[in-house]
């Protein structure tokens, strides 16, 4: 207690300090004076009498130092001489000061930017208990590393495995919820009983599914998202135990998911239902549409894990060899299922955005030695008159902590504005599959990330200047001074923090410029289909009211005539999968006639309608396309494309050839009709695979995809599509109506690829400026340090074309090799990037001749003004500032 | 007299200031300071000097109170009591003196029997 107020007292001591002294300084003259007549009257002299006194009292400076340093916190007070004194000097010179703390902003806002984004993806666990023991298990074919699941194996998989806790398996769907105004399409998705138990998620209202609810008997129960909730029941408590039509079918509401539950594979998912595999597919060992995941053991690795169920697949292969032949296994954590595609980008935009950031740390730190060779007087003044080393020191530790303090402070809060303005630009489809990316914001982490920041800048910013004031300088400083000669060594450690400097902005150019030309590339990869013109949307049709095959049959074709007869479309037609979707929904076909080792042929299987080439303007290559009344009394044809036709009859004509599944039952042959070009139809980068097309009334589905062509603007044709539709029958759902350019540039590649090529350029082109800034900035210093020297090379006759020579050649030397060193770091990091490469070589001598090009002639710009400067020295006046 | 002066136990200074206001009442500074060197015999090494830290700190710690007043050669002067918590303080560190003092006294007579 007593120990808190007398430090309270001194640190108020600290504010009444003028006064205290004047006190104290009377106190004291009265002291002396006393002691000066004491010694008078002992017979003393008055001169002996006053330096007698003075020297009773220990000397007056020493006494009033111990006062005062008992009087207030000396730490502190010398701390705030030393934040006024660094403030002085950042006013005094406010380019410095403004130019430092920008460029120390833009390096920190855009690393922590991208830090939260990375935070958010990458480190951020899933929001559920134990994240890390959460697996995602599939099956595994030869170009769907991570392909789906059969129910059946499902079934087994979860009762033979040793590994797992848990196992689940999961459905994405879409419902049509019958509400009061109609009819309308919902996301869903179909679950089994234990799912949220295994992700350690407990619903906010009502039960959880329990066990054997998702058996082919269960009663069919329903649990809401709590959007969903909101949204239809106004967030009712009395909806648990209500009812609900999904695709005409009753469901009993069983809970409500919290608030904060996410999904990330489906996060829009509305209504979760327990999953009745009743469906044609489910009984079917060969037909794939479940994803597992699963609760590990405590104790048991992912490998172990997979090593455990690759057993078991191996086992149903040798049990069930015609469904089971050739199925693989994946088994991966849950996080990196969900994360691994973006990983490469963040950490490619992370390492950019540290790139910067060490320009920007870089820039200001030659700013702050160019700063400190000017003060070099002032510091060897001050040591002069008794300024201890460490007090010194103290003041450049002030200086770069209040810049580091300012640069960090205003990063952090322009990367809080810049990390919301990403995320806008994640379009909301994207925004499903990462929901983790809608909280992220400052967290302890981002913070820390800051905080990090800030000391290294701290550090950096005061050893710099540090550096330069070793004891031998700052005698130097003193002597020297006045001729104000530029050291060697400040020349030297300039001249390289620049070409640093130049190297890692020519880096940062030459992977924007690689970027831009993969991201330009994918978008001019031939899709062999025109997609300008073209709509799609997804339709849905109520299983409960289209039961029979003949019925779908015959709604879709009314509904394609319908549409097709809008005004502006000049062909409307109906698939499976929209192109440029996925390498999906695949078959195993056998051809009938060849001898069969039992390995799959494994192909892309979409089913299409009539014209749906023509819509498309997809190229025949042989053969025919489908005639429009080919359905299942027809006999069973196929179409081709060119990658199937090279791959399995070379140089044969395939017209003709016949086909069928892997055990050739007699109603799956189908013959051969033509041979179409290599639509595409996975992502732009993915490679192209054969695919076979079936008549799609041959094959029914109660959901497809429209493809529309029209004259006029696409745009215009989306709005009435549905209405169209629904004209037909309002019940049936009309989903994700679309333009096909839209379609193709809000797809993951695309947009992985733009994102990352926009936002590598924009820290490219920082970079740019910041290095030619820098440069600037080592070359205006170097010319104003060698006014004189110039002056009397000028008056000994030197001609301007000369001292332009002069600087330029400085200039060009250090660009030079900034250039050069850079050149070759861009060849490793590119390297680092080829996963996210498209098209382009990571040694692109194109890119790699711009960005020299481009850097060499914004270096020579940068060098040219204070050049114009040293050659307009008038050497009279360089001369007499002597 | 000693041929060097003593110097001075660290704690002791507060101590003797406080004795000292407390038998001599108000006093400035250099009265203290004064006081103490008769009392000592000229026996202490003291910076008068010294005397204004310790005054500051007793003054921190509420042991004594200051007020401006007229000394008198008629000027003005800052005079120091010893406060109610000063005289609390005081019997402390006296009663702590006396047994130190006490102890160190039987320690060396003790020695001063067994040596020979």
């Amino acid at each position: 207690m007593k120990s808190l107020r007398a430090w309270l007292m001194r640190v108020a001591g600290m504010f009444s300090r003028e006064q205290r002294r004047a006190g104290f300084d009377l106190e004291l003259q009265n002291h002396i004076e006393l002691q000066v007549e004491e010694n008078l009257r002992a017979g003393m002299g008055a001169f002996e009498a006053r330096r007698a006194a003075l020297m009773k009292l220990g000397g007056l400076e020493k006494t009033r130092q111990a006062y005062s340093e008992r009087g207030t916190v000396p730490f502190l007070e010398t701390l705030m001489q030393d934040l006024r004194f660094a403030g002085r000097q950042l006013r005094k010179n406010p380019g410095f000061s403004v130019l430092a703390v920008l460029m120390l902003m833009v390096g920190v806002a855009a690393s922590t930017a991208i830090f939260a984004f990375v935070d958010a993806a990458l480190l951020k666990p899933l929001p559920y208990p134990k994240p890390d023991r959460l697996v995602e298990v599939t099956e595994s074919v030869s170009f769907m590393p991570r392909a789906n699941l059969s129910y059946l194996d499902y079934l087994d998989w979860k009762r033979m495995n040793r590994e797992f806790q848990s196992m689940e398996a999961f459905r994405p769907t879409a419902y049509l919820l019958k509400t009061a105004s109609g009819t309308e399409p919902v996301p869903g998705e179909m679950v089994s009983d234990g799912f949220f138990r295994t992700l350690g998620v407990a619903p906010l209202l009502g039960r959880d599914f329990y066990a054997g609810e998702d058996l082919p008997s269960g009663p069919m129960s329903v649990m809401l998202s709590f959007p969903a909730w909101q949204k239809y029941y106004g967030g009712r408590k009395s909806v648990v135990g209500e009812a609900v039509s999904l695709n005409g079918i009753p469901y009993t509401i069983v809970g409500v998911m919290p608030k904060t539950f996410e999904f990330a594979p489906r996060n829009n998912a509305e209504f979760w239902t327990a999953l009745h595999a009743t469906d044609s597919c489910s009984l079917r060992r060969s037909c794939h549409n479940l994803t597992g995941i699963a609760r590990l053991n405590d104790g048991v690795s992912v490998a172990t894990a997979r090593a455990n169920i690759i057993t078991i697949a191996e086992e149903l292969e040798r049990e069930y060899p015609v469904t089971n032949r050739g199925q693989g296994v994946s088994v991966m954590s849950l996080s990196e299922a969900i994360v691994g595609d973006i990983r490469p980008i963040l950490l490619t935009l992370l390492a950019g955005a540290g790139l910067l950031l060490l320009i920007a740390c870089v820039n200001v730190s030659s700013l702050l030695l160019v700063r400190s060779e000017s003060r070099k007087r002032e510091i060897a003044v001050r040591g002069a008159l008794g300024a201890s080393p460490w007090r010194l020191k103290r003041q450049f530790i002030t200086e770069g902590l209040i810049l580091a303090l300012i640069g960090s402070g205003l990063g952090m809060a322009v990367a809080y504005g810049l990390a919301r303005v990403l995320v806008q630009l994640v379009s909301r489809d994207m925004i499903i599959h990462m929901p983790y990316l809608e909280g992220m914001g400052l967290n302890l982490r981002v913070f820390g990330f800051i905080m990090t920041v800030f000391l290294i800048a701290a550090v950096l910013f005061s050893l710099t200047p540090m550096s330069r004031l070793s004891s031998v300088e700052m005698r130097e400083g003193l002597t020297e001074g006045a001729r104000g000669s530029s050291g060697r060594g400040w020349r030297r450690l300039g001249a390289n923090l620049v070409i640093l400097e130049l190297a890692v902005a020519v880096v940062l150019l030459v992977c924007a410029g690689l970027l831009g030309k993969s991201f330009y590339h994918l978008l001019h990869v031939d899709l062999n289909f025109e997609p300008q013109h073209l709509a799609t949307a997804m339709v849905v049709l109520p299983d409960a009211v289209y039961a029979k095959d003949a019925q779908i049959v015959a709604v879709r074709r009314e509904i394609v005539r319908r549409v097709g007869n809008l005004p502006g479309v000049t062909s409307a037609s109906a698939t499976t999968v929209i192109p440029t979707s996925c390498n999906c929904n695949t078959d195993w076909i056998r051809f009938v006639g060849r001898p069969y080792d039992g390995k799959h042929i494994e192909v892309n299987q979409r089913d299409v309608s009539a014209g749906y080439f023509t819509t498309l303007q997809t190229k025949l290559v042989r053969g025919r396309f489908f005639i429009e009344d080919e359905d299942a009394g027809k006999p069973l044809v196929a179409i081709i494309n060119k990658a199937f036709a090279k791959k399995y009859f070379g140089n044969e004509d395939p017209v003709g050839k016949r086909m069928g599944d892997t055990e050739l039952t007699p109603k799956s042959i189908k013959e051969i009709v033509g041979v179409v070009d290599d639509l595409r139809e996975a992502s732009l980068d993915a490679e192209i695979v054969p695919a076979v097309y079936y008549p799609i009334d041959q094959n029914t589905d109660s959901q497809f995809a429209l493809v529309v062509r029209s004259k006029q603007d696409v745009n215009t044709l989306l709005p009435v599509l549905a209405p169209t539709i629904h004209a037909i029958d309002p019940g049936v759902g009309v989903v994700e109506e679309e333009t096909m350019t839209q379609y193709i540039s809000d797809s993951q590649s695309a947009y992985l690829h733009r994102s990352s090529a926009w936002m590598v350029t924009g820290f490219a082109g920082l970079a740019l400026l910041l290095s030619t800034l820098g440069l600037y900035g080592v070359i205006a210093y170097s010319v104003s340090q060698r006014e004189r020297e110039i002056g009397v090379r000028m008056a000994l006759g030197a001609q301007r074309s000369a001292v332009y020579r002069l600087i330029l050649g400085e200039a060009g030397r250090l660009a030079g090799w900034g250039i050069a060193a850079g050149v070759v770091c861009s060849v490793g990091a590119a390297m680092l990037l080829r996963s996210l490469l498209f098209g382009v070589q990571a040694w692109d001598a194109g890119t790699l001749a711009t960005v020299a090009l481009l850097l060499g002639t914004s270096a020579m710009f940068a060098a040219y003004v204070p050049a114009r400067r040293a050659a307009s020295i008038s050497p009279q006046e360089a001369l007499r500032s002597e | 007299m000693a041929e060097t002066k003593l110097d001075l136990l660290q704690g002791t200074l507060d101590l003797m200031v406080l004795q000292t206001l407390a038998t001599m009442g108000d006093l400035h500074g250099y009265g203290i300071a004064r006081r103490i060197e008769q009392v000592s015999g000229e026996e202490i090494l003291l910076n008068q000097g010294t005397i204004y830290a310790a005054l500051v700190r007793l003054q921190q710690r509420g042991r004594i109170a200051a007020e401006w007043g007229t000394s008198d050669n008629n000027r003005k002067a800052k005079f120091y009591s010893i406060t109610k918590s000063g005289h609390k303080q005081m019997a402390i560190d006296v009663a702590y003196w006396r047994r130190l003092a006490g102890v160190m006294g039987r320690v060396l007579a003790m020695q001063a029997e067994g040596g020979e």
